[in-house]
């Protein structure tokens, strides 16, 4: 498992770059999700101001 | 042929519910398939005889340059469908792609320097590829900045749709740099003539890799553009049914 692990001396290029590909997928998923909910939440904001108003 | 399938799809309210729709459908077969890939490029896929275990990287890099390079297209293709027909959907889909076609690009060159620290035996090279692909991140980047620098929404659209119209031709020049230049960047290795030159172990994990990561696009053109499409409606009598249908809790 260990020796799995070092990648026969290249663990650090194929881990890092494994890593930062996944980072990559979650953050855009995390932030697409939180732009429609700031969508959602501004046009709430102003259909709720035209109703006091 | 009907072009009444178009019509609809540029009205806003019904792009908004069939694209809500639609993004589970491609939710579930990116996850699936971006899984069993890396089980694939991870386990059971060989080290390379002359590149050894760092022809793993490949698995990560090619699909994530495809990726880049497929959201360049759609905001281009988008964004000519808005300037041409006039339809703000388009626009809205343009929008979508470009924040994250920027952190695609970057991430892209970032794993290739990676790659290429070992293999080509320096973090940078002025390669043709590696200069073009630069290029797509400034386009990227140009687009975002142009957008955020006009106030009215529709010059907006209009003038940051010459732009990435004007970009797409980086994107053939992005793919063939590798045949017109004699370059350090490896050459094609699927898309050629006489068929893909890597054993079949190597390549279907590569293959599912890059059906995954294409639906994964979807997953986030179609949120991100259900989100320019709300904030640019967001007076519309639409907009207003669809926030009292879901009450005060609201969900996606």
């Amino acid at each position: 498992m260990a020796e799995y692990f070092a990648m026969s001396g290249y663990a650090a290029h194929v881990w890092s770059s494994f890593a930062l590909t996944l980072a990559l997928l979650v953050l855009n998923i995390v932030w697409a999700r939180r732009s429609l909910r700031s969508a959602r939440a501004e046009a709430r904001r102003r259909f709720e101001m035209e109703k006091v108003s | 042929m009907s072009w009444a399938w178009f019509h609809r799809f540029g009205s806003a309210p019904y792009f908004y519910r069939v694209a809500g729709r639609l993004t589970p459908w491609f939710a579930w077969p990116a996850g699936i398939l971006i899984a069993i890939g890396l089980y694939g490029a991870l386990v059971v896929a060989p080290p390379d005889y002359q590149q050894s275990e760092t022809v793993r990287i490949m698995y990560v890099h090619v699909p994530t340059a495809w990726l880049s390079l497929m959201t360049y297209s759609w905001m281009a293709v988008a964004a000519a469908v808005g300037l041409i027909w006039r339809i703000k959907v388009a626009h809205a889909v343009a929008a979508a792609c470009a924040p994250a076609g920027a952190t695609f690009t970057a991430v892209a060159l970032a794993s290739g320097m990676i790659w290429g620290q070992p293999t080509w035996g320096t973090w940078w090279a002025w390669e043709p590829r590696v200069i073009f692909e630069l290029v797509l991140l400034l386009f990227f980047l140009g687009y975002l900045g142009l957008r955020g620098a006009i106030d009215d929404p529709t010059r907006a659209d209009r003038t940051s749709a010459v732009l990435a119209i004007v970009g797409i031709v980086n994107v053939p020049i992005i793919h063939y740099s590798v045949e017109w230049w004699n370059t350090l960047h490896q050459p094609a290795s699927i898309l050629k003539s006489g068929g893909p030159s890597m054993p079949w172990v190597m390549l279907w994990p590569l293959l599912v890799m890059w059906l995954g990561f294409t639906c994964y696009f979807f997953v986030i053109m179609l949120t991100r553009a259900r989100a320019e499409v709300l904030r640019r409606e967001r007076g519309g009598s639409w907009v207003r049914n669809l926030l009292s249908q879901d009450g005060v809790a609201g969900s996606a």
